[in-house]
C-alpha cells in the first residue's frame, strides 16, 4: 500500500517525537522517541530526525478499546469500520476490539475475516474482531469457538445481550479454557429488564419509565464468577455499572480467580437524573446509575478492581435516537471523548490512566505483543501523544464518527489528543486525522 | 406558560391559576350559546397515538367553544403508517401553522421530544405511565366544586389500584399534594413503582385498613394484561382485596366522595353499579373535562390582547 502523501515513518524516514514525557508501565520520564520502519528505534534526550512536536505532552502506548461497536457489516448508516477507526484514532486509540453484534454477527470465520480486512483497508487502527459465544448471539448453541480462535480471535462475547442459559455458559467457559481465550460477558438477566429504559430508581418512579434493576447485572456477575471458579476460564466483565458488581469482582480477585472488568466513561461521569429531560441520547445499556454507583465504580478503578476503561462506543443514526424513549436504541458515542472524560472525573496518576486505557486492555484482548507495550527500542510504534491539561469543547458536528449521539455535546473536557501513531504512521497529527 | 406537560412543571401557582380560570369557563359553558371568540384564528391539532374517548372529545369541544380551529390527526389513516417518523410528522404539521399540539402517546416523554421539534405549544394528554396533567386539573377542580373549598388541607385522598402504570396517579399525587391533601396509595407492592419513599404519600396494602379514614376515594382501572405480566395472580383476588363493593362502601365516611378517571372495569375495581353510588363524582369529572381544557388552551394560546376576551360570540 502506498501512502507517500502522508507524513509517515513506516518507511525509512526517521521521525522523532520531541519534548514529551513518556508514560508507560515503568513510570514517567522525559525523553524523545525516535520511530523508523514502524517501530520505536531509540529513546533518549536530544534525539535528531524529522521532528514532531511533543513538548509539554504525554507520549504513551496507544489506547486500546475493549468495547467498540463499529456497526459494519449491517448498520453502515450508523458507522463504518473506517469512520469508527477514524473516531478511534482521534481519541488516541491504536486498537479497537470490534463487538460482534453486527448483521450478520461475528460468529463465522468469514465475517471475522471481513471485519479484519475492512480494518486493514481503513488502516487507521488495529481492528480486532471479537467472536460470538453463541451462534447468531441467540443464546442457544455455541458458536464455532475453536474455529474462530484458530482464525485469531482471542475474546468472545454476545455483547448486546448476556448468555442467559447457565449450562450453556458453563460449557462456553469449559470449552474456552481449553483454547486459552477470554469470555466477555454483558451481564444482564433479561427477564428482569424486559422493556427497561433506565435505572430502577427514584427517577424512573417519577418518570413512569420501566426500570432496569441493578440486581439484573449483579446476578449474572455473581453467576459467572462462580462458573469461573469451577471451570478456571478467564472471564471479562463488560461495562460494569453498579456498586455491588464492583464488590463481587473485588472479592473474586481476592480469591485469585482469573476475572477482569471494565467500566465506561459514561458510567463514571453521568448519572440517572440526565434522563429527566427524556433526551434519548442518555439511554444506554446498562443504564446510567446513581451517584452512589458512580462513586463505587471510581473507587473500583482506583483500587485496581476495574482493569480497563472501555468506551462501549455505540453509534446510532439521528432518526433512531428520535424514536420515543422506550423504543430508541440504547448507546452513546465514546471513542473521541474517553480521554477527556477519564482525566476529568478520575483522580488517578497518568501511569494508572495509561494502565486502564492501554496496558490492561491490550493484555485482556490478547494483543499485548503489539499494543500497550513499554516505549523502548523494538516496540511497535503504536503510540498516542496527548495534552493532559488542554481543554476543549465537544462539538458533535466535528466528530469523526458517522453518528452524533454524544452525551457530552457542548461540554468542556480536559485532555486532548495531539498525535496518534499507528504502525509508525501518523493517523492523527496536531489533532487532525491524516486521512 | 409555554406548554402543559406535567403537573410538577406547571407548579403550584400555575395549578391555582388554571383552576381559577376554569371557574370562568364553567360560567361560559352555562350560557345559552357556550361559545366565545377568545381563540379565533388559532389552530389546535390533536395528535392521539393512543385510544381515547373523554380526553380527545373534551379537548376538541374545548377548542371549538373558544372558537379555535381544530385538526385531528388520526394515526391509522396518516403517513405514520407509511413509516413517517414522529419528528417529520410534527414538523409537517407545524409548517401548516398550528398553535398547539394536544398529544397522547403510549411512550413517556413524547411531549418533551415534540416540544424540541415545534414552535407550537404542547399539551400533554397522557404520555405512557408518566403524566396526564389535564386529568389532574379536572380531578382537583371537581373536588373543589364538590367540597366548596379552594385547598385540600385536612383531606385524605386514597388512590387505589395500579399506581405503577398510572399517569393519572402520578399527576394527581403531584397536584393534590400541592393543594395540601394527605395522600394514601393502596395497592399490592407489585402495582407500586419501585421507589415511592420520596413521594409525599403514605402507602398501604389493605383497602380495608384505610377506607374509613378517606375523604376522596380514587379508584384506578386495572388492565387485565397486568395479570399476564404476573403483577396479580388473578382478577378475582384483586377484586376481593382492592375492589369497591357494598361492604367497603359502608365503611366509607358518609361525606366521602368516589372518583374514577374512566374507563371503568366493572366487576374488577368497581363491584357495584356506579350509578348507585350515593356520593360519586364520576359524572362531574367528565362534565368538568371541557371547562378545564378550555382553561388550559386559553391560558396557552390567548395572547395579552385577547386576555379577558370571554364575551359571548355575537350571533
Amino acid at each position: 500500500m502506498k501512502r507517500s502523501a502522508t507524513p509517515t515513518s513506516s518507511g525509512t524516514t526517521r521521525v522523532v517525537l520531541k519534548g514529551g514525557t513518556i508514560v508507560d508501565s515503568r513510570g514517567e520520564r522525559r525523553a524523545d522517541v525516535a520511530i523508523e520502519g514502524g517501530v520505536v528505534v531509540e529513546v533518549g534526550e536530544g534525539l535528531s530526525g524529522d521532528a514532531r512536536d511533543a513538548s509539554g505532552a504525554v507520549i504513551a502506548p496507544g489506547f486500546v478499546d475493549l468495547h467498540a461497536h463499529l456497526r459494519e457489516p449491517g448498520k453502515e448508516e450508523a458507522e463504518t469500520i473506517e469512520t469508527g477507526s477514524r473516531a478511534g484514532a482521534k481519541g488516541g486509540y491504536t486498537a479497537l476490539v470490534a463487538m460482534p453484534n453486527t448483521d450478520p454477527p461475528q460468529d463465522s470465520v468469514a465475517v471475522i475475516e471481513f471485519v479484519r480486512e475492512q480494518g486493514r483497508r481503513a488502516g487507521l487502527v488495529d481492528v480486532v474482531p471479537s467472536g460470538c459465544i453463541t451462534l447468531g448471539r441467540q443464546g442457544e448453541a455455541l458458536a464455532p469457538i475453536a474455529e474462530l480462535a484458530a482464525a485469531g480471535v482471542r475474546i468472545f462475547t454476545d455483547d448486546g445481550s448476556g448468555v442467559q442459559d447457565e449450562l450453556l455458559m458453563r460449557r462456553a467457559m469449559e470449552y474456552g479454557r481449553g483454547l486459552d481465550v477470554t469470555l466477555a460477558q454483558h451481564c444482564e438477566v433479561a427477564t428482569l429488564t424486559k422493556g427497561a429504559v433506565m435505572n430502577e430508581c427514584q427517577c424512573c418512579t417519577t418518570l413512569g419509565l420501566p426500570g432496569w434493576p441493578a440486581v439484573a447485572e449483579e446476578l449474572m456477575v455473581f453467576r459467572d464468577i462462580e462458573l469461573a471458579r469451577i471451570t478456571g476460564a478467564r472471564v471479562h466483565f463488560l461495562h460494569l455499572s453498579t456498586a455491588r458488581s464492583v464488590d463481587l469482582v473485588r472479592a473474586a480477585k481476592r480469591d485469585g480467580l482469573p476475572v477482569t472488568a471494565e467500566v465506561t466513561p459514561h458510567h463514571l461521569s453521568l448519572d440517572e437524573t440526565r434522563l429527566l429531560t427524556f433526551d434519548t441520547v442518555y439511554k444506554v445499556n446498562p443504564p446510567l446509575r446513581s451517584p452512589r454507583d458512580i462513586a463505587a465504580l471510581r473507587e473500583g478503578v482506583r483500587d485496581g478492581t476495574i482493569d480497563a476503561l472501555a468506551t462501549d462506543h455505540a453509534p446510532h443514526p439521528r432518526r433512531d435516537k428520535e424514536l420515543p424513549l422506550d423504543q430508541a436504541p440504547p448507546g452513546m458515542l465514546g471513542l473521541e471523548t474517553a480521554l477527556g472524560v477519564a482525566l476529568g472525573v478520575m483522580d488517578i496518576d497518568l501511569v494508572h490512566l495509561v494502565r486502564i486505557m492501554s496496558i490492561n486492555p491490550a493484555r485482556i484482548a490478547g494483543i499485548n505483543d503489539r499494543h500497550g507495550r513499554d516505549i523502548e527500542p523494538g516496540a511497535p510504534a503504536n503510540l498516542v501523544v496527548f495534552d493532559p491539561n488542554i481543554t476543549w469543547q465537544v462539538a458533535p458536528e466535528k466528530l469523526a464518527s458517522k453518528s452524533r449521539n454524544t452525551p457530552y455535546a457542548g461540554m468542556t473536557l480536559r485532555g486532548r489528543v495531539r498525535h496518534t501513531i499507528f504502525g509508525g504512521d501518523f493517523t492523527v497529527l496536531d489533532g487532525e486525522p491524516q486521512r | 406558560m409555554k406548554h402543559l406537560r406535567s403537573i410538577p412543571e406547571l407548579g403550584a401557582d400555575g395549578l391555582a391559576r388554571l383552576l381559577e380560570l376554569t371557574n370562568h369557563m364553567v360560567e361560559v359553558n352555562r350560557r345559552p350559546v357556550p361559545k366565545v371568540p377568545a381563540l379565533r384564528g388559532r389552530t389546535v391539532v390533536s395528535l392521539f397515538f393512543e385510544d381515547s374517548t373523554r380526553t380527545r372529545l373534551s379537548f376538541e369541544t374545548a377548542a371549538k367553544r373558544l372558537s379555535a380551529d381544530t385538526m385531528t390527526f388520526s394515526v391509522s389513516t396518516s403517513s405514520v403508517n407509511k413509516g413517517e417518523s414522529l419528528r417529520d410528522t410534527v414538523e409537517t404539521i407545524t409548517d401548516m401553522g398550528v398553535d398547539a399540539f394536544v398529544v397522547r402517546h403510549k411512550s413517556a416523554g413524547i411531549p418533551w421530544q415534540i416540544s424540541e421539534w415545534t414552535t407550537a405549544a404542547v399539551v400533554n394528554a397522557g404520555d405512557g405511565w408518566h403524566q396526564h396533567p389535564t386529568q389532574a386539573l379536572v380531578d382537583c377542580f371537581t373536588v373543589r366544586e364538590a367540597r366548596g373549598c379552594e385547598r385540600f388541607d385536612g383531606l385524605t385522598l386514597t388512590i387505589v389500584g395500579d399506581i405503577k402504570h398510572s399517569r393519572v396517579a402520578r399527576s394527581n399525587i403531584a397536584a393534590f399534594s400541592m393543594l395540601g391533601a394527605k395522600i394514601v396509595l393502596v395497592a399490592p407492592p407489585t402495582l407500586l413503582p419501585p421507589d415511592v419513599a420520596h413521594w409525599p404519600v403514605a402507602v398501604s396494602h389493605s383497602l380495608d385498613e384505610v377506607i374509613s379514614r378517606t375523604d376522596i376515594l380514587y379508584m384506578l382501572r386495572l388492565q387485565s394484561e397486568r395479570m399476564a405480566q404476573g403483577h396479580v395472580p388473578n382478577l378475582r383476588e384483586y377484586s376481593e382485596r382492592f375492589g369497591l363493593d357494598a361492604r367497603r362502601l359502608a365503611m366509607l365516611p358518609s361525606d366521602a366522595v368516589v372518583m374514577h378517571p374512566g374507563p371503568m372495569n366493572r366487576g374488577v375495581e368497581m363491584l357495584i353499579d356506579p350509578s348507585a353510588l350515593p356520593n360519586s363524582l364520576i359524572h362531574r369529572q367528565v362534565a368538568n373535562g371541557v371547562s378545564v381544557r378550555m382553561a388550559v388552551l386559553f391560558d396557552l394560546l390567548a395572547g395579552e390582547s385577547s386576555a379577558g376576551n370571554l364575551r359571548e360570540v355575537s350571533p
